[in-house]
């Protein structure tokens, strides 16, 4: 064996891919031809093993999308982490994930084991911040015609979608499970893509991006309904005006009838409003959706009010109308016959509606991955698959996709879902099965990692696995990923 | 746990890819289906923890071998040492010259214990390890060199020949060579055999000194490697048909020697397009050349 020299010791890496763990210059490939330094990075020459398995079955070999475009930029908090970006796996995972890493931080020697999923069960929901009629509840959702998904829930400011699962992945017709496939991986990848619903709108969605309905972009997410804004308000209009009306089309809100104006002891005005009142100062239905006032189809808001009632209605009295996003304001004052005169918005109260507006959060798309890791990978982190479910059930062990935090589902199986736009980019890839491939780490405690069957052989030192630019910051406030609160 | 390799079957269906670290191998055993079947079992078996087995003793593995004794321990790394030992005393060598023909020939091993086989061989990056019934023949097809188009000679090793090893050593394959041929395939009784003298007879194949060849030390390039800072062969400029032959014949020298020795039982040199044979062995030339087969071996 070749006694290292010093000269040589800085820049090569060490190979952990197989246990001839072969030092590498940079630009030189180890024994096996497969494993190569690329500038102090440990990086795969060939087809990743998924894909050569898939060629060795005679499938189809489609590159992985995630080798361009790191930007490596995402998180700001100190201490590090190793992702699964890359690792590489099998499937079915019949041996230990690829790196299985150990760091000692704060006295707790950590376990992070490292892999990627493949996942046949996986899917993507789409929170599109938008007031504008996206199309019928439960409506099939299409990508290149092929139905992808379906209109679920409309949310708060938002619409939802459901896209993906295994229905449309594998059992619909090749196409469909194809396009499916492409879909969800472009949305994970925080890709572009163009949706069209039947009966409804066409739009096209990027993580991260304002959503683009009808080829309209949309600007601002309301603050919230009618109501909710008076609420949020009416302290700051409170002495400054008489009246405010927060015109939506799904709530709009009266000050001096609304609980926040009671308690504020604003008196009555005498106004009556159009529409069907739901509790006092809500009122459902005010005029028909649109492109006007507060999602309603009105560019005069006076069309929503009735006379003012002459007993309790002065003249001189003031209100203010606004929509939602404060996108549209006028401020008027009654004249003796109680009819609403616009008149020039005072300062205070404009600098109200300016509050509105900055407090209106820019309208984006949302997208979040959900996957369901199946026994098998299970198997690749730990010789007893049941025990890793339970540990993370226990909140013993942690779960990240690509370092970033997820939510794991109550209930059977470790079901997580993970905020696309807190992973690397082209964090995601696929194979032809179709199922798409995701990062997926489980971090516990070292004692914890034996305790329930894991592959103690394989556990390195993260100073072994660590260098280079592929070491980056976590987005968690706590170093350690521990179990949540 | 034991880490498990890759078994898969390669497109055909009925050859068996298994690959390990730097270990890639090509089977295929032929016969009665139930004995193929459990030749692959084997061979799937005996794969399993062999990169392991061997990685325990690399160390001493890529240390230069004593002709005389033999400290190792497992069956494949003795195999390695027995492999390059008859060149230990003459010149620098480790086992690891022998390490792909050694498994090749594990593997076989393991397949023709299990099972009774008509054909068989296992293909380690090149050098293989075969088996051959009685009145079984493998037709065997040579390339200049990786990568190339085309099998441009062609031999036929026949159960009657002492011939169950062949292994191609060269400056264009994954491990480095002193020397600067193209490729040189030995034939051998043994893969372990055929390996260690592919790599004498290439490093042979040489013009010390000459301005026209690139070398640099191994340890440049490969830190661990067990030529250390020997200098390894990194490029050739366009050589003479007068220097070419006299490096062709400095290598010719050397494969005979060896095939007086009996560690050879023939070997073909190949530099710059110029062909030189040792040997009995009966090579035809292919008049035209067919598309290139995914391996050198084929019935």
């Amino acid at each position: 064996m070749v006694t290292e020299t010093t000269s040589a010791a800085t820049d090569k890496i060490r190979c952990d891919a197989c246990p001839v763990m072969c030092y590498i210059k940079p630009g030189a490939a180890g024994a096996c031809d497969r494993y190569a330094n690329h500038d102090g990075k440990l990086v795969r020459v060939d087809p990743h093993v998924i894909l050569e398995r898939t060629v060795s079955h005679g499938g189809k070999l489609v590159p992985f999308s995630r080798t361009e475009d790191w930007d490596g930029k995402i998180v700001h908090e100190p201490s590090t982490f190793v992702t699964a970006i890359g690792a590489g796996t099998t499937y079915p995972d019949y041996k230990p994930a690829p790196f299985i890493v150990s760091a000692e931080v704060d006295g707790v020697d950590m376990v992070t084991v490292v892999t990627e999923g493949i996942f046949s069960y996986c899917g993507i929901k789409v929170k599109i911040d938008t007031d504008r009629y996206l199309g019928p509840e439960t409506a099939t959702v299409r990508a290149q015609g092929e139905a992808v998904g379906h209109v679920t829930t409309s949310e708060y400011g938002s619409q939802m979608l459901s896209l993906g699962g295994v229905h449309h992945l594998t059992g619909g017709s090749k196409k469909e499970g194809r396009v499916t496939c492409d879909t969800l991986m472009d949305l994970a990848n925080c890709k572009a893509v163009e949706l069209t619903i039947d009966g409804g709108a066409s739009v096209v969605v990027q993580a991260g991006h304002p959503p683009i309905v009808n080829g309209v972009k949309e600007e601002r997410m309301r603050v919230g309904c009618g109501s909710a804004t008076i609420g949020m308000f009416a302290k700051q209009w409170h002495g400054k005006v008489d009246e405010v009306v927060v015109v939506d089309d799904h709530i709009t809100g009266v000050l001096s009838e609304h609980q926040a104006g009671k308690l504020l002891d604003i008196a009555d005005t005498g106004i009556k409003m159009k529409g069907r009142r739901s509790t006092p100062g809500r009122y459902f239905q005010v005029a028909d959706p649109g492109t006007g006032w507060g999602g309603t189809n009105i560019s005069d808001p006076l069309a929503i009010l009735g006379p003012f009632d002459k007993k309790e209605a002065k003249a001189g009295l003031t209100m203010l109308m606004v929509s939602t996003t404060g996108e549209h304001s006028s401020y008027y004052v009654l004249d003796e016959a109680l009819k609403p005169v616009e008149t020039e918005m005072p300062a205070d109260l404009k600098f109200s509606v300016e509050r509105i507006q900055e407090n209106c959060e820019p309208a984006l798309c949302t997208v979040l991955f959900m996957a369901g890791a199946g026994g098998s990978l299970r198997a690749g982190v730990t010789d007893n698959p049941v025990r890793l479910t339970r540990s993370v059930k226990d909140a013993l062990t942690r779960v990240t996709s690509g370092g970033a935090p997820v939510y794991v589902w109550p209930g059977g199986g470790i079901t997580y879902m993970v905020d696309v736009r807190q992973m690397p980019s082209g964090a995601f890839g696929y194979v032809p099965t179709p199922a798409l491939v995701a990062p997926i780490e489980f971090t516990m405690k070292l004692s914890d990692y034996a305790a329930l069957g894991g592959h103690m052989d394989y556990v390195k030192p993260l100073s072994e696995v660590r260098g280079g630019d592929d070491v980056r910051q976590l987005p968690w406030q706590n170093p350690i990923p521990g179990p949540r609160a | 746990m034991t880490r498990l390799p890759q078994i898969a079957w390669l497109s055909d269906g009925r050859r068996l890819h298994l690959q390990d670290g730097p270990i890639d191998l090509i089977v295929e055993a032929r016969g009665d289906a139930s004995q193929v079947r459990a030749a692959y079992d084997a061979a799937a078996r005996r794969f399993t923890g062999l990169l392991d087995e061997l990685c325990l003793e690399l160390t001493e593995l890529r240390k230069a071998a004593e002709p005389g004794t033999c400290s190792l321990k497992g069956v494949v790394a003795r195999r390695m040492h027995a492999a390059v030992a008859p060149y230990a005393a003459d010149c620098f060598i480790t086992p690891m010259a022998a390490v792909a023909g050694s498994v090749a020939e594990e593997i076989l091993g393991a397949m023709l214990n299990a099972a009774s086989l008509d054909q068989a061989y296992v293909n380690n990056g090149g050098d293989i390890a075969l088996h051959l019934a009685r009145g079984e023949h493998f037709s065997v097809g040579l390339m200049d060199r990786p990568g190339r188009d085309g099998v441009m000679r062609r031999m036929k090793v026949v159960a009657d020949d002492p011939v169950r090893g062949i292994a191609t050593s060269g400056r264009h394959g994954r491990s480095f060579s002193l020397g600067i041929a193209d490729a040189v395939t030995v034939l051998a009784a043994t893969a372990s055999q055929a390996d260690a003298a592919a790599t004498i007879i290439a490093n042979a194949v040489d013009l010390p000194g000459h301005p026209a060849i690139v070398r640099q030390p191994a340890n440049e390039l490969q830190p661990d490697s067990d030529l250390g800072a020997r200098l390894v062969t990194r490029d050739v400029s366009e050589l003479s048909p007068t220097e070419i032959a006299a490096a062709l014949e400095s290598g010719a020298e050397c494969a005979r020697h060896l095939f007086d020795r009996g560690l050879i039982e023939g070997a073909v040199m190949q530099l710059s397009g110029d062909m030189l044979v040792i040997g009995p062995k009966d090579i035809e030339r292919q008049r035209s050349r067919p598309p290139v087969l995914e391996n050198a071996v084929h019935a």
